[in-house]
């Protein structure tokens, strides 16, 4: 890649910012100038609500509005209303946009009807007067007894029987996560604008504008031109604005139709925990015959993913999820079964790592278990298993390519001084473990006169599939343009979103550097489906590697056509004047498949991604022996991303995402009741402060990818699925307790330690 | 209704509001300073943060009975001290410098709890700056940038 360095504005800064330009949206956010949905004005604009279910699942009878009220003062809308399709598009396309009546409720949160009115006061008090006549049904929440499969896929290669028959050791296993909430700071919103031509507008917090795009033109039956999706500042998504904007984002649309007003719909932190998607829970398995040297020779992975009420994404999370469960890991004898099921519960979706930070936790500390069992270092166990260039993975795929799984491993455990740590930590736990008891437990926590504190060092590593799984690039097809506009600028036209990850910074930065011009003349047009196209979604931290690719190959071609046009003098002297002399020119750049890459998906053999990016993990914890609460204290993160395109903002999302990793590891948890999310508020579903976060230090590795011109391989995945192994087994080696179940909260760690003292020698079955 | 006094980033100002209407809603909807956000509505992640008097306050918890004679400070009452007009203060410019903003959504309030931070004296020791900014969420930095731009400007290092 050209150098992209050229600056002006910021280079008086260079020292801080490493020569690299500021965040190009940073100074409005800073200002407090940035319009999220919420901030926009809309004059006479209403305010929307939505009316929900409050039964897992139920048969609607009737929806009653309470004749004693005056209901011409706000419009109602139910599914009578919609003149396209009830069905919100999705992969199967099974989740209605309201329920209607006669047809059947599947969780708490299901939208039944939806109110409008010209202030949330008169919202307020109207609400209860809307009764639901239901009939209740027997509900389902156990994933492994639901007899409805979203999805199901079996992965695998060698002879397993062969396997297990030729190890030494046979281990097993049992892991399981619990929901997770995307938790971004801004909640889902949005605000539709009816046009004249019968059209309609929406302004909102997203991902994906397309999708919504997509939604409306079919539940609203509108054309192309007509439907229009502009997206506002976006304050994070995480996954958690991928597929649900387009159910906010038809609601508004229904509402705004039937009072031919602008209406806002934007959701309270209450609406938005209880309604939108989170992670999925999952049960996963392992089997492992693993030999003496620690060599891996057979994997049996069965995983069961709980996909909620309705379908979403599920079938392609479970599908990454199943193809990342034998982690970074060569073995020549794997199976992989994976299925999800349908609960009365809400939906699950996307979130960061999609479906990997789940399988990703549980082959890592399996794996761990297994290096206990052999007395052998982690690390060593994972030198020893780790793939190499040229390995074949369980869907058949030569790593070719970029593969620095040793690298990224030797750089964490050197930068943590892993070895050195873990065995000061170990001789402490011995000593603790000859005090007055001989063993732990609340006994000797009662009555050792030791060190109430106990520390521990993990080690996790990843794998993460760069980009879409299998080929989804293929289908999709993304367009980005690059565009020399009439009055000498460059500008670049996508359907990419910036949600605080850095798209607006660094695809200036690519495109200029491949013009040889200063990003600063390079524009990002603003998302808006009348003028961009479609690039895909901003999904699978696939926009830096795929769409930054498109936009580099469109530049070179802008690049080489203006230069034809003037004796091949180079681009950045000439294109002004051929700017004014020869009018606007746009390049259109579709995806092209990746050379050499071919997935089929009806077997799941393959190359079941272009390529990977690696991360490890080093995390120290801090365990209270008294109450069993932990403090993550330290955190080494080593992240392959192929090429570091802006290493600040690299950093950023490294930093970022281990803090959800170890918020997932910790403390963040739903409970549920009945179906229903208990702690469905912020002061009860709790994500990292300040005071919980480690001091973190992030070596970035660049391995690139031969397909994408630039060699980026995505970064913002990578590291949600080192993060809670890493903690795990931090947990581990300070208190010698393995928790299997996440998040590691001090009640199980202290339940873990109490089953330990009455059973001091436990291995794994 | 009764009609309530007080001062915004310098500014006199005067709202006909109930008394409980919330300083949140009088700032975003009344005054039009949509640069104070609103993340959870019940004072538990701090994107609403305004200085009251000088104070951190979550300006959806705060009623503005209580706000009647008082000194209220925003995110865009931030740049004042700036060197020209529309640029950015020395703590803006160091969250700009070190990354320490990216979604944007906890800035506004972040900023403010870091600026009280700041004005009460506190210096570059990071786990003094984390308590200081405790009661701000932010779900996509991990801090880590956050805690350095505050210490940089704690320590005398960065130029507005």
């Amino acid at each position: 890649m050209p150098d992209a360095l050229i600056l002006e504005r910021g280079a008086t800064v260079a020292g801080r910012t490493r020569g690299y330009p500021v965040r190009r949206e940073g100074p409005a956010k800073l200002s407090g100038a940035a319009k999220y949905t919420d901030d926009l004005v809309f004059p006479g604009a209403w305010y929307g609500t939505t009316i929900r279910s409050t039964e897992p699942r139920a048969r609607l009878l009737a929806i009653e509005l309470d004749p004693a009220i005056d209901w011409s003062r706000v419009i109602v809308v139910t599914a009578t209303d919609i003149t396209g399709e009830n069905l919100i598009s999705a992969i199967k396309e099974d989740q209605p946009v309201l329920v209607p009546v006669g047809g059947e409720i599947r969780h708490h949160a299901e939208p039944v009807a939806l109110l409008a009115a010209v202030d949330r006061e008169t919202l307020r008090q109207l609400r209860p007067h809307i009764r639901l006549v239901t009939e209740p049904l027997e509900p389902v929440f156990d994933p492994e007894a639901s007899e409805h499969v979203f999805a199901e896929y079996e992965i695998g290669g060698g002879d397993l029987d062969a396997g297990f028959a030729g190890a030494d050791l046979i281990l097993e296993g049992e892991y399981r996560v619990g929901h997770q909430e995307q938790l971004y700071i801004e909640n889902n919103a949005m605000i539709a604008v009816p046009a004249e031509d019968g059209g309609m507008a929406v302004h909102g917090s997203l991902q994906c504008p397309y999708y919504v795009h997509k939604a409306m033109k079919k539940t609203l039956g509108l054309s192309s031109a007509q439907a229009r999706v502009i997206q506002a500042e976006t304050g994070g998504g995480f996954g958690g604005k991928e597929e649900f904007p387009s159910i906010i984002a038809l609601h508004a649309s229904l509402l705004a139709r039937k009072s031919g007003r602008p209406v806002r719909m934007i959701y309270d932190r209450h609406e938005d925990l209880v309604a939108t998607t989170k992670r999925h829970p999952a049960i996963i398995r392992h089997r492992t015959g693993v030999m003496r040297d620690g060599t891996l020779v057979a994997q049996d992975i069965e995983i069961v993913m709980d996909g909620g009420a309705y379908c979403t994404l599920t079938p392609v999370v479970l599908s990454r999820g199943a193809l990342h469960s034998g982690g970074p890991y060569r073995c020549p004898n794997v199976r992989i079964r994976a299925r999800a099921t349908r609960t009365n519960t809400a939906p699950n979706g996307a979130f960061r790592g999609f479906g990997a930070p789940q399988t990703e936790f549980a082959m890592e500390t399996h794996l761990n278990r297994i290096a206990e069992r052999l007395d052998m270092s982690p690390a060593e166990i994972r030198r020893r298993n780790v793939y190499e260039l040229d390995d074949t993975t369980p869907t058949g795929q030569v790593l070719r390519e970029s593969v620095a799984a040793q690298e990224v491993l030797r750089l964490a455990v050197e930068a943590s001084e892993f070895e050195r740590v873990r065995a000061e930590n170990r001789a402490a736990a011995a000593a603790r473990r000859t005090g007055p008891n001989g063993v732990f437990g609340p006994s000797s926590r009662l009555h050792s006169q030791a060190a109430s504190k106990a520390t521990g060092i993990g080690l996790a590593l990843a794998w993460h599939g760069a980009g879409f799984t299998g080929s989804g690039e293929v289908h999709i097809g993304s367009v980005a343009s690059v565009e020399l506009t009439s009055e000498g600028r460059v500008r670049i036209l996508i359907g990419s979103t910036e949600m605080g990850q850095g798209t607006n910074t660094i695809f200036p930065l690519m495109v200029a550097g491949e013009l040889g011009i200063v990003a600063d003349h390079v524009d990002m047009a603003p998302v808006d489906t009348a003028f961009v196209p479609d690039s895909g979604p901003t999904v699978a931290s696939r926009t830096a590697m795929v769409v930054g690719g498109l936009c580099i190959d469109a530049a070179r071609r802008l690049r080489a056509e203006v230069e034809a046009r003037h004796d091949g003098r180079p681009f950045a002297e000439v294109y002004l004047a051929d700017a004014i002399a020869h009018g606007p020119t746009r390049i259109d750049q579709r995806f092209e498949p990746y050379p050499g890459v071919n997935f089929d998906d009806a077997t799941y053999r393959g190359d079941a991604y272009p390529v990977f990016g690696w991360a490890a993990c080093v995390i120290t914890v801090e365990v209270d022996l008294d109450t069993g609460e932990v403090a993550v204290r330290d955190v080494v993160a080593v992240d392959d991303v192929g090429r570091v395109l802006h290493p600040i903002l690299c950093e950023g999302q490294v930093e970022g995402g281990t803090l959800q990793a170890i918020g997932y590891a910790t403390i963040e948890e739903i409970k549920l009741d009945n179906g229903r999310y208990l702690n469905d508020r912020l002061a009860t579903y709790l994500i990292p402060t300040a005071l919980d976060a480690p001091r973190m230090r992030t070596l970035l590795v660049e391995a690139p990818f031969s397909g994408a011109p630039h060699g980026a391989k995505g970064v913002g995945e990578l590291p949600m699925d080192v993060g809670a192994p890493a903690v795990v087994a931090a947990i581990h080696d300070a208190v010698e307790v393995w928790i299997t179940e996440l998040p590691a909260t001090p009640e199980r760690i202290i339940a873990a330690l109490d089953d330990q003292a009455d059973e001091p020698v436990r291995g794994i079955a | 209704m009764s009609a309530i006094g007080f001062l915004v980033n310098g500014e006199p100002v005067e709202v006909d509001v109930p008394g409980m209407r919330r300083l949140l809603d009088v700032l975003r909807e009344d005054l039009g300073l949509t640069g104070t956000k609103e993340g959870c509505g019940e004072g538990e992640c701090g994107a609403c943060s305004v200085l009251l008097d000088g104070d951190v306050v979550d300006a959806c918890l705060v009623p503005m009975c209580q706000v009647d004679g008082r000194i209220v400070r925003t995110v865009e009452g931030l740049a004042v001290s700036a060197r020209e007009p529309g640029g950015l203060d020395v703590l803006q410019e160091a969250f700009l410098q070190f990354g320490a903003a990216q979604c944007g959504i906890c800035t506004p309030g972040m900023l403010m709890a870091a600026r009280a931070y700041l004005d009460a004296g506190g210096g570059p020791d990071p786990d003094a700056i984390r308590e200081g900014i405790a009661g701000n969420l932010c779900r996509c930095t991990g801090y880590q940038k956050i805690v350095d731009a505050i210490a940089a400007v704690a320590a005398g290092e960065v130029a507005s």
